[in-house]
């Protein structure tokens, strides 16, 4: 009960904080543009109401994607440290970006952000951009302490932290205590109702470990991209990628020979079409963790977009009698995407429980 | 599509799977391993906590249809016991009075012997006396009859007749 | 984005929507029929809806 509320609490706090947290940062965009805009002419309605619109976009992409350093609100945040293998290791603090402002000069190289991109340049910083407006300069191979990757870094810490103080509630008596009363159920219904019907009673306790990793950290991350520091790293190709190659790289080690057969050569139909079935068979080995990416990567991103669009929308009508509804809008929605964290989080732990559990799936039937 | 392969960021993609992987083994030795261990083994102790559990009722119940039994078989041994205690004082009074009405009748029939051997006795002397009171009357009579000679033959006569057809 | 992908992207949309309503609708009809196997027709059937909503993803995404 006490877990249930602090839960719903924070939730409720997080919601709460999104909307000055992202006024914040639409106003920092205004600003800038405001400043760079009103040199040149005087605005329109018409025209006003269109750069509303293009900043409320930029806000989101900039949101949505990767960045060299951790802002919490406007001014408030610190640089991370940029690693690059160009010529040697380079590391230096994204500090040095000046916010993307200027160009970054580290043992002779100048390197410049676009897009939260970086790129290597000549000391005037300018790009050649080709036809689709992206940028043919060389990019570096970047190992990057991003937000994104120091957000792993913190969440990995923090489930260590959690979960081995859970495991050791465990050794004084055997029931669980203060966040293990909230995560055990948890834990028992991944191993009940996701592992055991899915893998099976015989195999299904050597994957527990990655099931049980996976679904927290899709969950956590999930949550923590509710929380108005806009992080977004489950809605990041590259993470939601990462975590459908290892799922598919597990269920390909543990193929066992019927899962195979299944594939390559499937007993029980004519020998015509045994071919064709290989081609879709083999095809479709590789759509399900395809499908497990962007199931994921999709689901939270378009969360993000859509919350966020809807709170640019009190700023696109700038009125007080509208703003309220679109509040309650965007508090509903953002109940919403509390639900979708937890059930993409489910989602992808039951489907991976699944192609596990097809790959050391039994036939005794044939 | 093209725009999801440009913002892929490689390097993010290594740091994920190298964090990824790393702690999917460091979670497993410090916290799955020993969660699930001890939720197994919780679980296996209420199982055999309940199963000692059915057994102990399950003994309670055998205890207590023992219990009936032995009392039934105590309810058995007192009434055979009764019964046979019944029995016996019956028996005892049958026999009882059957000692006492044979002894009645040995006495009563030595009591008639008795009184037979005495009305015997009486008769015989009766007889005697009879006999030796018609003697002395015979004597009496005879001692009269016999001063005449006549009557003496007469008599004698007579006698001889009487012994004659004895 | 053009308008031909525009369009594909809402009758992607459009037929995913239309596969994920079937799904939802006979779900809730087996879970009127049979109440007590709720749990088992709720997991199929968000598998079912993931897979094809993966489908829909993959759609939208390969322009």
């Amino acid at each position: 009960m006490y877990s249930k509320l602090s839960v719903s609490l924070a939730l409720i706090g997080a919601i709460t904080f999104s909307v000055p947290a992202f006024a914040q940062d639409y106003n920092h965009h205004e600003d800038s543009h405001a400043v760079a805009s009103h040199d040149t002419h005087d605005h329109t309605d018409l025209e006003r109401g269109l750069d509303v619109k293009a900043q409320i976009k930029e806000t989101i992409e900039h949101h949505l994607a990767d960045s060299y350093e951790f802002t919490i609100t406007e001014g408030v945040g610190f640089p991370l440290p940029v690693i690059l293998f160009d010529e040697g290791l380079k590391v230096f603090s994204s500090s040095k970006f000046h916010h993307g402002e200027s160009v970054a000069e580290v043992d002779g190289n100048h390197y410049v952000l676009h897009h939260s991109k970086i790129y290597k340049t000549d000391a005037s910083g300018d790009l050649s951009m080709d036809e689709h407006h992206h940028p043919t300069n060389v990019m570096p191979l970047d190992f990057s302490i991003t937000k994104n990757v120091f957000m792993i870094l913190v969440m990995a810490g923090f489930m260590l932290f959690l979960f081995q103080r859970v495991a050791k509630a465990y050794q004084s008596d055997q029931t669980p205590k203060k966040a293990g009363r909230f995560l055990e159920p948890i834990i028992i219904y991944i191993r009940d109702e996701i592992a055991i019907p899915n893998i099976g009673e015989k195999h299904y306790k050597k994957y527990m470990s990655y099931l049980l990793t996976v679904f927290f950290f899709i969950w956590f991350m999930n949550l923590v991209g509710m929380t108005p520091l806009g992080i977004n790293v489950t809605g990041n190709i590259a993470i939601t990628f990462s975590l459908a190659l290892i799922t598919f790289i597990i269920t390909q080690i543990s193929g066992n020979k019927h899962y195979w057969q299944h594939i390559l050569w499937m007993p029980g139909i004519p020998v015509i079409l045994k071919p064709v079935m290989a081609i879709i068979e083999i095809l479709g080995l590789f759509i399900k963790p395809f499908s497990l990416m962007m199931r994921l990567y999709a689901n939270m991103l378009a969360g993000h977009v859509v919350i966020m669009s809807i709170i640019g929308l009190i700023f696109v009508f700038g009125s007080w009698l509208i703003a309220p509804a679109f509040f309650g809008l965007t508090l509903v929605l953002s109940l919403l995407e509390v639900l979708v964290a937890a059930l993409q989080a489910y989602i992808f732990t039951m489907l991976t429980a699944l192609y596990f559990g097809s790959a050391v799936e039994e036939h005794e039937h044939h | 599509m093209d725009k999801l392969i440009h913002d892929f960021s490689f390097g993010l993609f290594i740091w994920q799977l190298l964090v990824f992987v790393a702690l999917i083994f460091l979670l497993k030795k410090y916290a799955w391993k020993p969660i699930l261990d001890a939720v197994n083994a919780r679980e296996e102790s209420i199982e055999g906590a309940l199963k000692a559990a059915e057994k102990a009722r399950e003994e309670m119940k055998s205890l207590q249809s023992d219990n009936e039994a032995i009392l039934k078989e105590a309810r058995e041994e007192r009434e055979r016991i009764l019964k046979e205690a019944r029995d016996m004082k019956n028996k005892i009074v049958v026999e009882a009075k059957e000692a006492a009405s044979a002894e009645a009748d040995k006495t009563v029939a030595a009591a008639k012997a008795t009184i037979e051997a005495e009305k015997k006795a009486a008769v015989f002397e009766l007889k005697q006396q009879a006999a030796a009171l018609s003697i002395e009357v015979a004597e009496k009579v005879l001692g009269q009859e016999l001063s005449d000679a006549n009557k003496q033959a007469e008599m004698i006569d007579k006698i001889i007749d009487d012994v004659k057809f004895n | 984005m053009e308008i031909p992908e525009i369009i594909g992207a809402g009758l992607c949309a459009i037929g995913v929507g239309l596969g994920i309503g079937r799904i939802g609708g006979s779900a809730m009809e087996a879970i009127a029929r049979q109440p007590e196997a709720t749990a088992k027709i709720q997991t199929a059937m968000l598998i079912a809806a993931a897979l094809i909503e993966g489908f829909g993803f993959a759609a939208l995404f390969a322009k």
